[in-house]
């Protein structure tokens, strides 16, 4: 039946940047499709060639405030490969140790700040006390837990790069400080309060998934492949090969990074600006995969850090192939990885290469070619610079964290709509489970983009004229 | 004694404002027992209701940016600009001196991972982009800046706290950053 009216859920609220959710609507008000848009083109890719390639790791970070550190070190690495130089092991662990400051930082917002409301008071619950004021309110201990892990995280990236958001810490070739030994104390002595609060924040969501179990086993719940970096099979955010294991379990395939362009495709549509990624040998859509902490956690074999290879075995319980699939795990997929974090940096404190003087590699070559790829907290995150004799750079491609899940919000998105949209208007509750979908993945849209603008996120459902029922956007 | 109400908006720009906003860490529990936030990405408010301070970070680069910093003029009695990119353009100016068709067919069309055989640029249910991306205050009038990249959270909270004495601050060139 042809579409005669959308809703549009626009702002999509309580995520990072600016989308859109439209819904078509067809005569009879049931669902034709329902669509994820990114509403912001803000163009890096193309104003940034012409300039000087030691200045990306500091242009970059602004394409995110939230993950500034992602691209910070993403840069850093494609300009690494650009000299052919391989980094120190002082420069290489305090690059983990800022990107661990990261996880445990962005991941706490995510969890805390942005999607616990909607668990806690539920998803069809007052919008004006569904948010982070309502939590400080009515959990105050909760709330400041995820204050002060946030604030550790935040805290970290400030010791090595000088402030919160934007830091500058990496280097073409390393970094440009190490710590100081009263720094490394002062990290050291919060780690085991940090650990108490993830492991509050898992319990907590555990229970929630355990009360609500049928509702997790349904809600946009889909068998995709996953995508992570491992190193040895382990889950890995620094620096690893690209693994992408099947919806069944077994790995498709495992590629170095800077062999991406042969694995990796991305579709254009019309009606969003942000692209979707995709498997190239499968083409798309059949080749799309989810990335972020189901992505990881599920590519992985273990996680090297005892207590969260502990909460992955628990994680992985009953589950069929070893794979989870349900989207709302996500937050407890999120919340593992936030634990692996702090005892990664309480492993890194304990490293005295931390302290260490030998920070910078130089080098008198210059490589026309350079790719960087780490795992940003939202997915596997791509920086592919050329540059030409003088380092001047002449091509720009980024492939950011929030793309790889494109396909699979807007499948989710119109699992929902479908599921609960049959004529009539809709709640505000089944809205806000819709927004909920793409909540889950935590979607950077400031990162999608990046291309050339701003990624608003925009809901629209249409009815059977084509006429506009209602917009979702932020 | 009544909550001061508070819209935010985050335009073309990171959200890294809003990031420093949040570093003001326990102090936010103190902040939220006298402002009521009323419109922001945090909350779930669809529409900008009326407010005492609309926050606005972003520069303006495309017509619903330029749309929405007209509605937090109209709806709120003293707009803010949080950082370099309302204040002054900011790091999206270096598109300015680019062609925008060339930057989105770089994008959607050349880029060596594109799969895009139709040559399909995005351009339904979306914005279009202003020709060039300019501070807020080229087109709405701002009552108090706070530059930055982005401004400290030290300097965030000082300018709400002036505000709820009810003084319109002007930021002193010691709590200024521009980097």
């Amino acid at each position: 039946m042809a579409t005669v009216r959308k809703i549009e859920i626009n702002p999509i609220t309580r995520i990072e940047g600016h989308g859109k959710i439209t819904v078509h609507l067809d005569e009879k008000g049931g669902v034709n499709e329902a669509r994820f848009h990114v509403t912001q083109f803000r163009g890096f890719e193309h104003f940034c060639k012409g300039r000087d390639f030691r200045e990306m790791p500091v242009i970059t970070p602004r394409i995110c405030g939230i993950c500034p550190v992602s691209h910070h070190l993403a840069s850093a690495k494609a300009c690494d490969a650009l000299l052919g130089v391989e980094i120190t092991p002082t420069a290489h662990k305090l690059r983990e140790l800022m990107h661990a400051g990261q996880f445990v930082q962005s991941h706490a917002l995510s969890f805390f700040h942005l999607s616990s409301p909607d668990l806690l008071f539920g998803f069809d619950a007052d919008p004006a006390v569904r948010n982070v004021v309502g939590v400080i309110r009515k959990y105050p201990d909760l709330a400041v837990k995820g204050v002060l892990l946030r604030k550790f995280g935040q805290e970290i990236i400030q010791v090595l790069g000088g402030k919160k958001v934007h830091p500058w810490h990496s280097i073409p070739g390393g970094v440009n400080r190490s710590l100081k030994a009263q720094e490394v104390d002062a990290i050291k002595a919060q780690v085991p309060q940090m650990k108490a609060a993830v492991k509050d924040a898992i319990a907590l969501v555990k229970g929630y998934l355990e009360e609500n179990a049928e509702k997790a086993a349904t809600f946009a719940t889909l068998e995709t492949a996953y995508m992570g970096l491992v190193q040895d099979g382990f889950l890995e955010i620094y620096d690893g090969d690209i693994r992408l294991k099947g919806p069944r379990g077994r790995i498709i395939d495992e590629f170095p990074d800077w062999a991406y362009l042969d694995f990796i495709g991305e579709h254009v549509e019309p009606w969003s600006y942000l692209k979707f990624p995709f498997y190239k040998p499968m083409g798309f859509p059949h080749g799309s995969y989810r990335v972020g902490p189901l992505g990881r956690v599920n590519a992985c074999d273990d996680i090297a850090t005892p207590e969260a290879s502990a909460e992955l075995a628990h994680f992985r319980e009953g589950a069929e192939d070893g794979l989870v699939h349900k989207t709302l795990y996500y937050h407890y997929a999120r919340l593992i990885e936030t634990l692996y974090g702090v005892e990664r940096i309480e492993e890194l404190m304990e490293d005295p290469d931390v302290m260490g003087s030998d920070l910078r590699v130089t080098s008198t070559e210059l490589y026309p070619e350079g790719i960087g790829v780490i795992e940003a907290p939202r997915g596997t995150l791509i920086h592919h610079y050329q540059v030409d004799e003088n380092g001047v750079l002449t091509g720009v491609n980024l492939i950011v964290a929030t793309g790889h899940n494109n396909h699979a919000m807007n499948r989710g998105v119109d699992m929902v709509a479908r599921e609960n949209i049959h004529g009539g208007e809709p709640s505000e509750g089944i809205l806000n489970s819709m927004e909920h979908v793409i909540r889950c993945y935590d979607p950077c849209l400031s990162c999608s983009t990046h291309a050339v603008g701003r990624m608003p996120l925009h809901l629209e459902i249409f009815g059977a004229d084509g006429s506009l029922k209602r917009e979702v956007k932020n | 004694m009544a909550k001061v109400k508070v819209a935010t908006v985050w335009l073309e720009a990171c959200a890294g404002c809003h990031m420093s906003f949040l570093d003001i860490d326990e102090r936010l529990v103190d902040l939220v027992d006298l402002v009521d936030i009323v419109y922001s990405p945090i909350v779930d408010g669809k529409k900008i209701p009326k407010a005492t301070v609309g926050v606005i970070e972003g520069a303006l680069g495309n017509d619903e940016e330029l749309h929405l910093a007209k509605e937090m003029r109209k709806q709120c009695d003293i707009i803010v600009a949080w950082g370099d990119c309302a204040v002054f353009g900011g790091i999206n100016c270096m598109r300015n001196f680019t062609d925008r068709r060339q930057a989105l067919k770089e994008a959607y069309v050349d880029s060596p991972s594109t799969v895009n055989p139709g040559e399909v640029i995005p351009h339904e249910d979306i914005p279009h982009l202003l020709p060039q991306a300019i501070p807020v205050d080229h087109e709405v009038k701002v009552d108090v800046y706070v530059p930055g990249c982005p401004p400290d959270a030290d300097t965030i909270l000082w300018v709400f706290q002036e505000l709820l004495e009810g003084r319109v601050p002007t930021v002193p060139s010691e709590m200024m950053r521009y980097d």
